[in-house]
C-alpha cells in the first residue's frame, strides 16, 4: 500500500502520464476499424520481410552501439593514451550530427556515382568496386556512427562513477585489467549501457530519415507507406501502435535485465587506473581515431565540400532567424523536459510503488514512435482537445472561440516533451539512483528538508545527470523534423525544416548549409557539457 | 471571478491579434517547399498588397491537419506536388469547389478537377532519360518497352514508394489493365541494374556515372542537374508518341473548405494561373506551364516538344492504392 507521503507524488505523475497518453490512446482508439484489404495486402507481400529487415536491424546497430559506446567509454575514462584527452569529448561530437545527414553523406560519397568510386574507377578501371553501399550492412554502420553516443555517454557517467576505490580493490585481489573489466566494472555500469541501448533501439526503431535515404525498408517505413501511399492514416496509426507494443517489451527487458544492481558513486579518480604503452596505446588511439573520423571527420569534410560547391549560394540574412528559432525551441524542450523528467525520477524514487513505476514507464514511450505518427497523434489529441475544450470555454467566456492549441509554440513543445521524455529521463533516473538513500536520511536527521534538501543535497549530485539529460533533449530537439515540420507556427520554420525541403528534393548537396549549421549549432552546447560535465577530478 | 476575467482577457488578446491579420492575407498550406513558392506569393504581395503566410510539409500530414482542425482551419489553400494528393484531398472533403471563368479559360480541363476542387497549376512530365553514350535514341519507343530483355541489367528506377511511381503506375493501368500492367512492372524489375533509389536526382547522376542505361525521372531534376553539370552524359527522350503520350502529373492547388478567406485565395488561386505567375511558378522549378498560353523558360524548351497523355490526372488519384500494390506484388520496392 501505498504511504500517504508517497501519494502526494500520484498527482504530478498522474498529469504527465495523462499527457502523453492522450496521443498514445489515438493511437489505440485506431482500431475501432480495420482495413481487411490492406491489412491482408500487407500481411502477403510485406510485413514477414519488414519484420526481418527491422530485427536484423535493431540486432545489428544494438550490437555495434554497445561495442563502440562502451569499449570507447572504458578506454577514455579509465585509461591514458595519446590522446585520449581530446578524444574523451571528440567522441562525443557525432551526437550532433542527425541520422538522416550523417545517411546522406555516407550515400553520397560512396555509391557508385560518388567521389570515392568514380575515382577509383578512373584510377583502376571499372573492375574494381566497393560492396553495395545501399545495403543491409550501410544502414546498420550509418545507425551505428550515430547512435553509439548514447552509449558511450551513459557509459562513460557511469565508470567514471564507479570510483577509485573499487577498481583498485580489483587490482589488489588478483584481477587482471581486462578481469576487472569484465567481472567489476562492466557489470557495475550494466543500468547505464543498458539505458543507452535502449535509447539507441528506440531511435532505430523510429527512424525514417536514414532508411529511406537506403531505401531500406522497416517496419516504420511501412507505416509512412500505409499512410501516403494507401492513404490510410487509420491502417497506419494500427501500424504504428504495433511498433509501440514492441517498443514497451524493449523497455521491459531493459528494466528486467536491470535487475538489482544498484549503481554507486564512489569519489572519481584522479589519476587514470592503465596508462598504456606502445602497441596498446597505439592500438587505443587508433580505434578511437577511427570511429572519430568516420562519424565526424569524414561526414563534415563531405558537408564542407557541398556547402563550398552549392550551399554557400543560399547563404542569406533568413538564417539568423533559423538559428534563433532552433537554439530557442532546444533549450525550452530541454528545459521543460528535463524539469519535469526530473519530476518523475523523484517520483519513482519517492514513492517506488507498482503503480508509481507503470505510471513512470508509460510516460516514457513516445520516444519509440515515429516522429510523424506521434506528431499526428499529438495532433488530432490538441485539435480534440481545442474543439471539445477551448473553443466552448472560450466562446462560454465571450470570447471568439478560436482555437489555441494547435499551431501554437506551446503545443509544439509539449510535441517534443511527449517525444523526447525518455532521453532525459533515463540519465536522471540513473544519476538519481547513484545517490544513496542514507545521505538525504542523514540530511533530513540534521533538519535540512524540503527545497533546501533538493538544492544542497540532490542538485549539486545531479549536476552531471542534469546536464547529459539537458543536452541530450537539446540536440534531439535541434535534430528533431516531423514535428516540428507539422507542429510549428506560421513562421517558425527550422535548421532541420529547411534540411527537410533540400532532401525532398533531392538537394543533398544544397542541404549541406542547413546541416553544417545545424552540426555547428548542435556541436557549442555539445562540447560544453561534456567539457564541463563529467570531467575527472584533478583535471582541469 | 479573477480568473475568469484574466482568462477573457487572454482569449480577447488572442482574437485581437487574429482579427488584426485577417484584413488582408492568405493562409497557405504547401507541400511544395519554400523556394519554389515564395518568389510567386512575394510578387503577389506587391502587387496587391496582399500577405501570403505558409507553413510547407507533406502532403499527407498536411491534408490530416486540416481535417484534425476542420472548421477552426486558419487555412485557405493547399498546394501540393502530384495531382493523387489533390484528388485525395478531394475525398478527404478538405477542398470546396470553386467557379471561376478565369482558371476555366487559363487550363484545360483535363488538368482540373471534375467538381472544380482544386486546379493544376505546373506540369512534370515523368519521361525516360538515357545515357548518351551507351544508348541510341532509336533503342528507346515506350514505357512499356522497357520491360523487355534487351534492358535486363540496364534500367534504373527511383523506389515505388516515391507518389511519381505510383501516379505512373496508374495511368498505366487505366490504360492496360491490372494484369498486363503487373506484367510490364515485372519487366521493369527484372531489368533494373541495381537497388532502386531513394530519389531521381541520383538515380541520374548512376546514368552518367554508367550504372546504368536508361530510368525514368521527373524532367525539372534532369533540368537542375544539367545547370551544374552541362557536360551530363543524360539526355531526356519522349516516350510513347505514337499512342498515347508522355505521362505528365501536376503540381496544384485547391481552396479549403473551411478557408476563413476563401474569396482571397480564390483571387490568389486565380492569379496563378495567369501568365505572369505561371512564368515563374514553373520557371523555377524548370517545370512546363499549365496554362497552354504560356511559354516554358528556354532551358525547359530546348529538350523539345512532345506529345503528352490526355489522360484525366485525377486517374492518378483514383488508382494510387491499387497501383502501390500492384508494385509491392511485382516486387518493386
Amino acid at each position: 500500500m501505498a504511504h500517504p507521503a508517497q501519494r502526494r507524488w500520484y498527482p504530478i505523475v498522474f498529469v504527465v502520464v495523462l499527457l502523453v497518453l492522450l496521443p498514445l490512446s489515438v493511437l489505440l482508439f485506431s482500431w475501432h476499424e480495420v482495413d481487411q484489404q490492406i491489412w491482408a495486402h500487407l500481411w502477403q507481400t510485406q510485413l514477414l520481410r519488414l519484420i526481418g529487415n527491422t530485427l536484423t536491424l535493431v540486432l545489428g546497430v544494438g550490437i555495434g552501439v554497445t561495442l563502440l559506446g562502451v569499449s570507447l567509454a572504458w578506454l577514455t575514462s579509465l585509461c591514458e593514451f595519446p590522446g585520449r584527452r581530446w578524444l574523451d569529448w571528440a567522441l562525443m561530437l557525432p551526437f550532433a550530427i542527425p541520422a538522416y545527414v550523417l545517411a546522406f553523406v555516407f550515400v553520397g560519397l560512396l555509391d557508385f556515382a560518388g567521389p570515392v568510386q568514380t575515382l577509383m574507377r578512373e584510377c583502376f578501371g571499372s573492375g574494381l568496386r566497393l560492396p553495395r553501399v545501399r545495403s543491409t550492412g550501410g544502414v546498420i554502420i550509418v545507425l551505428v556512427l550515430v547512435f553509439y553516443p548514447y552509449v558511450y555517454l551513459l557509459a562513460r557517467n557511469a565508470f567514471l562513477a564507479q570510483g577509485k576505490g573499487l577498481m583498485e580493490a580489483a587490482r589488489v585481489l588478483g584481477l587482471s585489467p581486462w578481469q576487472a573489466f569484465w567481472r567489476v566494472a562492466l557489470p557495475m555500469a550494466r543500468p547505464a549501457i543498458g539505458a543507452g541501448l535502449a535509447l539507441a533501439i528506440m531511435e532505430t526503431l523510429a527512424d525514417f530519415g536514414a532508411v529511406s535515404v537506403f531505401n531500406f525498408d522497416t517496419f516504420t517505413t511501412a507505416i509512412y507507406k500505409t499512410w501516403y501511399s494507401f492513404y490510410s492514416l487509420t491502417s497506419a496509426t494500427q501500424l504504428a501502435s504495433l511498433l509501440l507494443l514492441a517498443v514497451m517489451l524493449v523497455l521491459y527487458g531493459e528494466r528486467r535485465a536491470r535487475g538489482a544492481v544498484r549503481p554507486t558513486n564512489e569519489r572519481p579518480r584522479g589519476k587514470a587506473l592503465y596508462p598504456l604503452k606502445g602497441l596498446q596505446a597505439a592500438a587505443a588511439t587508433g580505434w578511437c581515431v577511427l570511429v572519430f573520423t568516420c562519424a565526424f571527420v569524414i561526414p563534415m569534410a563531405q558537408l564542407l565540400v557541398w556547402f563550398w560547391q552549392r550551399g554557400r549560394f543560399d547563404l542569406d540574412e533568413r538564417y539568423t532567424a533559423l538559428i534563433l528559432h532552433t537554439l530557442y525551441l532546444g533549450a525550452m524542450a530541454a528545459l521543460i523536459t528535463v524539469s519535469v523528467a526530473l519530476l518523475l525520477a523523484f517520483a519513482r524514487r519517492l514513492a517506488p510503488t507498482r503503480l508509481m513505476r507503470s505510471g513512470v514507464s508509460l510516460a516514457n514511450v513516445g520516444y519509440a514512435l515515429p516522429g510523424s505518427m506521434l506528431a499526428v497523434a499529438i495532433m488530432l489529441a490538441f485539435s480534440y482537445l481545442d474543439r471539445e475544450l477551448v473553443i466552448p470555454l472560450s466562446s462560454w467566456l465571450g470570447g471568439a472561440g478560436k482555437p489555441l492549441l494547435l499551431g501554437s509554440l506551446s503545443a509544439l513543445l509539449l510535441a517534443y516533451l511527449i517525444r523526447f521524455m525518455a532521453v532525459a529521463y533515463g540519465p536522471l533516473e540513473n544519476s538519481l539512483a547513484r545517490i544513496r538513500p542514507s545521505l538525504p536520511e542523514a540530511s533530513r536527521s540534521l533538519g535540512v528538508g524540503g527545497p533546501r534538501l533538493f538544492f544542497t543535497v540532490y542538485l549539486p549530485l545531479l549536476v552531471p545527470g542534469v546536464l547529459s539529460a539537458a543536452l541530450l533533449v537539446f540536440v534531439d530537439v535541434l535534430k528533431e523534423m516531423p514535428a516540428t515540420l507539422l507542429m510549428r507556427p506560421f513562421g517558425w520554420d527550422t535548421l532541420s525544416v529547411r534540411v527537410f525541403e533540400m532532401t525532398s528534393e533531392g538537394e543533398w548537396a544544397r542541404a549541406a548549409l542547413p546541416a553544417l549549421t545545424l552540426v555547428l549549432v548542435g556541436l557549442l552546447p555539445v562540447v560544453g557539457l561534456i567539457r564541463r560535465s563529467a570531467r575527472r577530478i584533478g583535471e582541469d | 471571478m479573477k480568473a475568469r476575467n484574466a482568462l477573457l482577457a487572454a482569449f480577447t488578446l488572442s482574437t485581437l491579434a487574429t482579427a488584426v491579420q485577417a484584413a488582408d492575407e492568405v493562409v497557405v498550406y504547401s507541400a511544395r517547399i519554400d523556394e519554389l513558392i515564395k518568389p510567386v506569393f512575394d510578387l503577389y504581395t506587391e502587387k496587391t498588397g496582399v500577405k501570403v503566410k505558409f507553413i510547407t510539409d507533406k502532403e499527407a500530414p498536411l491534408i490530416a491537419r486540416l481535417k484534425a482542425e476542420g472548421a477552426n482551419t486558419p487555412a485557405d489553400l493547399l498546394i501540393t506536388v502530384d495531382a493523387g494528393n489533390l484528388w485525395q484531398a478531394e475525398q478527404e472533403g478538405v477542398l470546396q469547389p470553386v467557379k471561376s471563368e478565369v482558371i476555366d479559360a487559363n487550363i484545360p480541363a483535363q488538368y482540373r478537377s471534375s467538381t472544380g476542387s482544386w486546379t493544376g497549376l505546373s506540369l512534370r512530365a515523368r519521361t525516360i532519360f538515357y545515357s548518351t553514350e551507351r544508348v541510341k535514341p532509336s533503342e528507346l519507343s515506350t514505357y512499356e518497352a522497357l520491360a523487355d530483355k534487351n534492358w535486363e541489367g540496364r534500367l534504373c528506377l527511383r523506389t515505388s514508394k516515391k507518389v511519381y511511381n505510383q501516379s505512373l503506375t496508374a495511368t498505366l493501368i487505366e490504360t492496360h489493365g491490372a494484369a498486363k500492367t503487373e506484367e510490364i512492372i515485372k519487366g521493369w524489375v527484372n531489368n533494373l541494374a541495381t537497388d532502386v533509389f531513394a530519389d531521381d536526382t541520383a538515380l541520374l547522376q548512376a546514368i552518367d556515372a554508367g550504372q546504368c542505361d536508361v530510368g525514368i525521372t521527373n524532367t525539372y531534376y534532369y533540368g537542375r542537374l544539367h545547370k551544374q553539370q552541362p557536360d551530363l552524359k543524360v539526355k531526356p527522350y519522349w516516350p510513347n508518341q505514337q499512342d498515347r503520350g508522355v505521362h505528365v502529373n501536376l503540381a496544384g492547388a485547391g481552396v479549403t473548405k473551411h478557408a476563413p478567406h476563401a474569396e482571397a485565395a480564390q483571387k490568389l488561386l486565380e492569379w496563378m494561373t495567369t501568365a505572369e505567375a505561371q512564368t515563374i511558378f514553373a520557371g523555377v522549378n524548370q517545370e512546363f506551364p499549365a496554362n497552354p498560353a504560356v511559354e516554358p523558360s528556354a532551358e525547359v524548351a530546348a529538350w523539345g516538344t512532345f506529345k503528352a497523355d490526355s489522360i484525366a490526372t485525377e486517374v492518378a488519384g483514383k488508382r494510387q492504392a491499387e497501383a502501390t500494390m500492384l508494385m509491392d506484388r511485382a516486387g518493386w520496392n
